[in-house]
């Protein structure tokens, strides 16, 4: 058997409610600055829901031609935008990439549905002959990961996971393993999402999983707080260079952090309800720390799936307890989907660009809206304001409908 | 506005070519950089804008700029 091979990060992108840069979005969560207003998407009368985390004077036109603009569903639109910040990051290009050793994994967890609502009107109103010859390359949730490797000349290993709200990080996960493995050397990998349409926002409104605060949408995304109703629906993608180590070190690139492990598990319980104590994501978390080769008291920060329903934060917070044990009351845990909002299939991607810059610059981002703690929910949420802290390691959870839970585990970068 | 500036124009926007490369024995694969989709999605636009159904073995005659406005013609739009 080989060695196994070390990963790190050497180059990231985003673009998300609350900012449309890595830069931008990481200073606006260290400043507990929340990105959930109004919906303009669409026409909300008659919705339950009239809030969600949209992109900000997000211009696609700096990213994609104005003919390729109508023939993308926006989740590919935004992969292809974080997809060049991460690459320009990373100091790679289309020829230093690596081509046949260089691939992608961008998770979506329902890919284009803008795109699948307006062919099925097309259709509805002109019959088949109106549905657009782009309607389904557009909408398969694999053509973001498609795009970027065309643009890129990513020649490699190319996937699509379509695990729910863990999407991305099931994503991040695989592209580890495969550079670990000896697969591939470089790996762009995260999640993209843009599923803010009337049939998302509907349809997640009659599951009764999202927020209805639409008087205070800043103060809707309210993780492990007693008064939390439900998520908020958000759309962008994280995206993260992986690169095998020697290479990275031996081309003097900027290393934000290492990959260490990455564990997944499923519930094989229930569609979308968690299970009691979430034992799920207890093994989950256990299987991440020994992939790594390390224990619970050598993590100092958790960036939690923290989604802000009712269940989900309870039975995080008891999965926490299990695993963590005695270092449970000293670990720091953080929602920044209380900022962000919940992005789906890529919310891992997002949530791997926080854990990464935490780690880089020895900063927690905090866990806003949190006033009145569910009593239940007793950790350090590092609430309303951010925290200067040094981290060794931390872990990002995602827990998605159909009982798929995926974590990662980062740790500061040591030759 | 006549009916080669109208062709152009749908030309121009959906294969985000130039007014200039729009010369009438351009070839929309070979010389204005189509594939099979945007062939498609051009043929629908047409159809829209002229009120006109074209079959798809008659697809097969029209190449270039001036073969579809000949066909267009034919089907009695001016």
């Amino acid at each position: 058997m080989t060695t196994r091979r070390r990963v790190v990060i050497t180059g990231m992108g985003a673009v998300t409610p609350v900012g449309n840069s890595v830069r931008e979005a990481w200073e606006s969560v260290c400043a507990g600055r929340s990105g959930i207003g109004p919906i303009t998407r669409f026409d909300t009368a008659g919705f339950q829901t009239t809030i969600a985390g949209e992109l900000k004077n997000f211009d696609p036109l700096a990213f994609v031609e104005q003919k390729w603009l109508r023939r993308l569903d926006l989740f590919i639109v935004y992969a292809l935008a974080a997809a060049d910040m991460a690459m320009a990051d990373a100091a790679l290009t289309a020829e230093t990439a690596g081509g046949d050793r260089a691939g992608t994994i961008i998770g979506s967890a329902i890919g284009g549905l803008a795109t699948m609502e307006t062919a099925k009107s097309a259709l509805d109103r002109g019959g088949p002959r109106k549905i657009s010859p782009f309607a389904i390359p557009a909408a398969l949730g694999n053509l973001a990961a498609g795009h970027v490797s065309m643009r890129h000349s990513l020649r490699g290993p190319i996937n699509c996971t379509t695990t729910a709200c863990s999407a991305g990080n099931h994503a991040i996960g695989d592209a580890y393993r495969h550079i670990a493995g000896g697969w591939a050397d470089v790996m762009v990998a995260g999640g993209s999402e843009a599923a803010i349409t009337p049939l998302g926002v509907g349809g997640f409104n009659v599951m009764r999983a999202i927020s209805l605060r639409n008087n205070e949408p800043e103060k809707a995304s309210r993780p492990f707080d007693r008064d939390r109703d439900g998520f908020v629906v958000s759309e962008g993608c994280g995206l993260v260079v992986l690169e095998e180590m020697t290479r990275a070190l031996e081309r003097g690139a900027r290393i934000y952090a290492e990959v260490a492990g990455y564990g997944a598990t499923a519930d094989a319980y229930h569609l979308a309800a968690p299970p009691p104590g979430h034992e799920g994501a207890v093994r989950c978390m256990r299987a991440a720390l020994r992939d790594a080769g390390l224990q619970p008291g050598d993590i100092d920060y958790i960036n939690a799936h923290g989604t802000s329903t009712p269940l989900n934060d309870l039975y995080e917070t008891e999965a926490v307890k299990t695993v963590f044990g005695e270092h449970s009351r000293t670990v720091a845990v953080s929602s920044t989907k209380s900022m962000t909002g919940h992005l789906l299939g890529a919310a891992g991607g997002v949530e791997a660009v926080f854990t990464a810059k935490a780690i880089e610059e020895g900063v927690i981002p905090p866990t806003i809206n949190l006033d009145n703690p569910e009593p239940a929910c007793d950790l350090d949420y590092v609430p309303h304001t951010a925290r200067r802290q040094e981290i060794r390691a931390a872990l990002s959870s995602t827990f998605g409908f159909g009982g798929a839970n995926a974590v990662v585990v980062f740790r500061k970068f040591v030759p | 506005m006549t009916l080669e500036e109208k062709v152009i124009g749908i030309i121009m926007e959906q294969l985000g070519v130039t007014k200039e490369e729009c010369v009438p024995e351009a070839a929309f694969i070979e010389d204005l950089g189509a594939d099979s989709l945007d062939l498609v999605e051009l043929i629908m636009e047409m159809e829209e804008n002229f009120g006109i159904t074209i079959a798809d073995n008659e697809l097969e005659k029209i190449r270039t700029i001036q073969d579809a406005i000949d066909f267009l013609r034919s089907k009695g739009v001016s």
